[in-house]
């Protein structure tokens, strides 16, 4: 195994060849926010949260998706890095209906952990107010695709850890969202396992538990942790 | 040091965040040692928004004619305006029609179809103020000072943000104590 020596914000790291700079940051300690990432499923760059300065290159990485060379230097908290962030958040905040009041992630929602870790007092944006739908055919889960951040760690998991492979995305742009099955109702999805892996990941209130109501969603993320390593590691307890 | 002109105005919002304000209990006493209340719907009589308001908190968002006339003179008339809660730094839950479309789609929905008794449109000119097409966040609108989101801000967060304003100084909005949305 090779290992690759670097620098990030200064501090100096070596880490195995193949590594992603997110790793590498994790490693030594340095805080980077992400929202697509989940760990235990592959990486897609969707969010562009964890865009990070790289020396010699002119544009913004994203930590997750870029991996790690020999000599490397990156910065990952530059005022630019700090703006484009909050930018980013402010975006998802104006692009979707979020309204955290009646929410059954308020509390225990990634979205919002960023917004505070950036910063966000208030979206520079004007708010789109799309119309979007809710899907509650299914008997124990509902999608609200209002909260919907289309970070697609729902899709990864399914397919990835679950194998059934029920999400997926549909349409380009703004008009994105995320579709069940042959863009079915959720409820007549034969492949899905009911298995609720989509919950556990979904970072926002888009995926939720029927019954539950205002901020009452809260995630078994171990469970995925848990999945993962029993698969990679062969541990089979918890 | 002269008394701070204090006012506090309730736009599109359901009153929470005033209710909260009224929850810093016993730091209202102190409070009032240092502020003129000097329009506010729990703390004043006035009918008036007066001149040279040094702070105001503007709770709920801008849905109609009544609160579009008044934060333009509330923003013409205060020094520091505040942001007060989610309804008025992001329209919030009184926003949720914009979804619908414009004011018609909306009365609509809400007298007509959805009318048990007599189904009619408000129609009262000078009386029932007439609804804008969209609920705007109050920046969208007006030029904001401070922004303090919460449904409804806690007690301590308006009180942590009033209390540097008394001496002169402008409060640090940062961190899940102070910006928490919801
Ligand atoms: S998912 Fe819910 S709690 Fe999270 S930001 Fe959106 S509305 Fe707020
Ligand atoms: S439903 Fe949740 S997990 Fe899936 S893409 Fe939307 S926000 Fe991400
Ligand atoms: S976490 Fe890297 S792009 Fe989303």
């Amino acid at each position: 195994m090779s290992v690759k020596t670097l620098k990030i914000d200064g501090i100096d790291i070596a880490i195995e060849e193949g590594a992603t700079v997110l790793d590498a940051a994790r490693q030594a300690g340095v805080p980077i926010p992400t929202l697509c990432h989940l760990d235990g499923v592959g990486d897609i760059g969707a969010c562009r949260l964890c865009l990070v300065e790289v020396g010699g290159s002119r544009r913004l990485l994203p930590a997750c998706v870029t991996e790690v060379a020999e000599g490397m230097e990156v910065q990952t908290n530059t005022p630019k890095l700090q703006e484009y962030r909050r930018m980013t958040v402010e975006l998802l905040f104006s692009e979707g209906n979020h309204v955290c009041a009646v929410c059954v992630a308020n509390g225990h929602c990634e979205l919002q952990d960023v917004a505070i870790q950036v910063g966000m007092d208030h979206s520079r944006f004007t708010y789109r107010f799309p119309d979007r739908g809710v899907d509650v055919s299914h008997e124990q889960f509902g999608i609200d695709h209002n909260r919907c951040i289309l970070c697609t760690r729902c899709v990864r998991v399914c397919d990835e850890i679950e194998g059934a492979h029920v999400w997926d995305v549909a349409q380009r742009g703004a008009a994105c969202y995320i579709v069940s099955g042959l863009n079915q109702p959720w409820g007549e999805v034969d492949a899905c396992t009911s298995c609720g892996k989509c919950v556990d990941a979904c970072p926002t209130g888009a995926i939720f538990r029927k019954g539950s109501t205002t901020g009452e969603k809260e995630r078994d993320r171990a469970k995925l942790d848990f999945l993962v390593t029993a698969r990679e590691k062969h541990e089979w307890t918890r | 040091m002269d008394k701070v002109r204090f006012a506090t105005v309730w736009l599109a919002g359901c009153s929470g965040c005033h209710m909260s304000f009224l929850d810093m209990d016993e730091w209202l006493i102190e409070l009032a040692q240092h502020v003129d209340v000097v329009y506010s719907p729990v703390g004043s009589d006035l009918k008036h928004y007066p001149e040279n308001v040094d702070v105001c908190l503007v709770e709920g968002g801008i849905a109609n004619e009544d609160n579009l006339e008044l934060i333009l003179q509330v923003r013409r008339q205060t020094k520091i305006l505040i942001s007060f809660g989610d309804c008025a730094v992001t329209a919030n839950v009184p926003a949720m029609r914009n979804m619908l479309g414009g004011a018609e789609p909306v009365l609509k929905r809400a007298y007509l179809e959805l009318g048990d008794v007599g189904p009619q449109l408000p129609h009262e000119p000078g009386i029932v103020p007439e609804l804008l097409d969209r609920v705007l966040p109050v920046h969208e609108v007006v030029p904001v000072d401070i922004y303090m989101p919460g449904c409804p801000p806690p007690a301590d967060r308006i009180r942590a943000t009033l209390e540097p304003l008394l001496r002169g100084e402008m409060p640090l909005m940062e961190g899940r104590e102070m910006i928490k949305f919801g």
